[in-house]
């Protein structure tokens, strides 16, 4: 166990290097949201009643916020790059002769990555939100927020074990870059980036609860919100927790397939 | 013959080079650039062609992305008729135009100017200002994206469906004025960017700069009625996104207020093109290679 300690304080030292760029992306990531909250509030004033499906203006602003937020501390940065990268160009021969376990060593680099990118981005998002504060709504009750945290956890394992075993297609394809932009596509209309998942058409949304992608970003921040409450919550959760550990078995599976057909490549 | 230092030599270079654009005006310079430009398309060509799957996938992303655009404007206008003044499928349209215009920047400029930080970083910029090419114009076109037209076709395409639903018939006038906005909106992209990208003569890692420019994309395609204040003025005349796919929609579909809005457009993407030339030169001579 102490060993991936070392990984951890390795990795946090390793993005430290990149404060700067993170501060840059960070900021200039505010600028599409303010375009976005710019054009709901253009849609607001065009309408009679403060509801769009359900989201007063205030909800719909918190949801863009929430959404920033959870992004910030979740979303995989570029991990599956060097994953990637590291098959590709025979790096991960030094860890196949370590006793170390590849997705662990990942796992603990992902984890002081989001760190170090919250810390630094965590400043400017803050001052957004408080210049915004009219329009940001608290969670409804303590336990709401508590499985709000939790369910931001299971988003953040999601997020990697889907990426890591998107990223194990190196073994078998030279360029990976187009699969990962195309899940992340996927991710970013059926995950939420975009607008929420519950002013789609009933029947839509609930066969998009099948899927994965809600658990990626949609589903906590519709905890927060109190869209999800009741059956619909723990349900949710349960999908959720399905989904990170058949994405963990499957990311096992795929790299035990993979490293039979791994040849060294460059070595 | 006169011993110079490295440096001195690499200045008298970039002398040369900053004085043969000159050059380009007169119309045998033309006929030579334009022979170049078509070795270099043939180039391109050539390496695409070599990668056939890789091409083929990529048109597909791209694809899938702008589909992803439209539906969002679709699932927006479920619960609303307007966005401020603009109907469903005059934001359509707008979302083909800044797709359009976004493909066009894409297929001729894109991949060259976020290769500029690497050239200037591993010192390969040195290669190129040795040849006798104006350096500003290699750097701008060493390579076509040709993905890039093939979606600018579909972007094509998709304006061309909202212009029916919006039953308009644009006269000849009209289309050539689109073309003509269009492609000032185009020069606005590139010489904002290549400013940016210039930052690499001092910063290392200027790539994450770049593609932060490229964010600035998402504004172009959201209809300018919906935005106030602050962020209006700012990204109208000091970055001009909210005129670049606008201008071009609005003159199509009968929304501009005045026509001094195209006017604003075209001498904006003048005074942009000014711009960047001054700041190309001014930090080209900062250039001091990477190995001396």
């Amino acid at each position: 166990m102490k060993k991936y300690w070392h990984v951890i304080n390795i990795g946090l030292q390793n993005t430290l290097v990149y404060r700067v760029n993170f501060l840059f992306r960070s900021v200039f990531g505010l600028i599409p949201l303010m375009a976005t909250i710019y054009l709901w509030r253009a849609i607001y004033a065009g309408k009679q009643s403060d509801d769009v499906a359900g989201y007063t203006l205030a909800g719909m602003t918190s949801y863009y916020l929430l959404v920033t937020l959870v992004d910030m501390l979740t979303a995989v940065n570029e991990d599956d790059w060097q994953i990637a990268g590291e098959i590709r160009e025979g790096n991960l021969n030094q860890f196949l002769l370590k006793p170390i376990d590849y997705l662990t060593y990942r796992l603990c680099l992902f984890g002081a990555g989001r760190l170090i990118y919250t810390v630094v981005a965590l400043g400017p998002v803050l001052i957004f939100i408080l210049v915004q504060r009219k329009f940001f709504v608290l969670p409804p009750d303590a336990a709401t927020f508590g499985l709000f945290v939790l369910s931001v956890g299971m988003t953040a394992l999601l997020q990697f074990f889907m990426s890591y075993t998107m990223a194990l297609l190196a073994f078998w394809v030279l360029e990976v870059s187009t699969f990962i932009f195309i899940l992340f596509a996927f991710e970013y209309i059926a995950g939420g980036h975009l607008f929420p998942l519950d002013i789609l058409p009933p029947v839509l949304a609930k066969i998009l609860y099948f899927t994965p992608f809600p658990y990626q970003l949609f589903f906590p921040v519709g905890i927060y919100l109190g869209r999800v409450r009741g059956d619909e919550l723990w349900q949710g959760l349960a999908i959720q927790a399905a989904w990170v550990i058949g994405f963990y078995l499957l990311g096992r599976f795929v790299w035990s397939r993979g490293v039979r057909k791994y040849t060294a490549f460059g070595g | 013959m006169k011993v110079e230092s490295p440096k001195q030599a690499l200045e008298n270079v970039v002398d040369q080079r900053l004085t043969d654009t000159n050059a380009v005006s007169s119309s045998s310079a033309l006929r030579r650039y334009f022979s170049i430009y078509t070795t270099l398309w043939r180039n391109s060509i050539v390496r695409e062609m070599s990668f056939k799957m890789n091409f083929i996938l990529w048109i597909f992303v791209e694809l899938l992305w702008f589909a992803l655009q439209l539906a969002f404007m679709v699932v927006i206008y479920q619960h609303t008729n307007r966005i401020a003044t603009w109907t469903k499928w005059e934001v359509v349209m707008l979302l083909g135009a800044s797709h359009l215009i976004q493909q066009i920047f894409s297929a001729i400029f894109l991949t060259n100017i976020v290769q500029l930080s690497e050239f200037i970083r591993t010192g390969k910029l040195d290669f190129m200002l040795l040849l006798p090419v104006n350096t500003r114009f290699l750097i701008s076109f060493r390579q076509v994206d040709l993905g890039g037209f093939v979606n600018a076709a579909s972007a094509i395409a998709v304006m061309i469906y909202a212009g029916r639903q919006l039953h308009l018939s644009p006269s000849a006038a009209q289309v050539m004025g689109f073309v003509l906005l269009a492609a000032s909106s185009v020069l606005v992209h590139y010489s904002l960017m290549l400013i940016v990208a210039s930052t690499s003569f001092w910063t290392v890692r200027a790539q994450g700069i770049v593609w932060g420019y490229y964010n600035l994309f998402n504004i172009a395609r959201l209809p300018d009625a919906a935005f106030r204040g602050f962020f209006k003025v700012f990204f109208t005349l000091v970055l001009p996104m909210l005129l670049v796919a606008n201008v071009p929609v609005k003159l199509l579909a009968q929304k501009l207020s005045s026509p001094l809005e195209m006017l604003l457009l075209l001498c904006l993407s003048l005074v942009c093109f000014a711009v960047s030339e001054g700041v190309w030169r001014f930090s080209l001579r900062r250039y001091t290679s990477a190995s001396s």
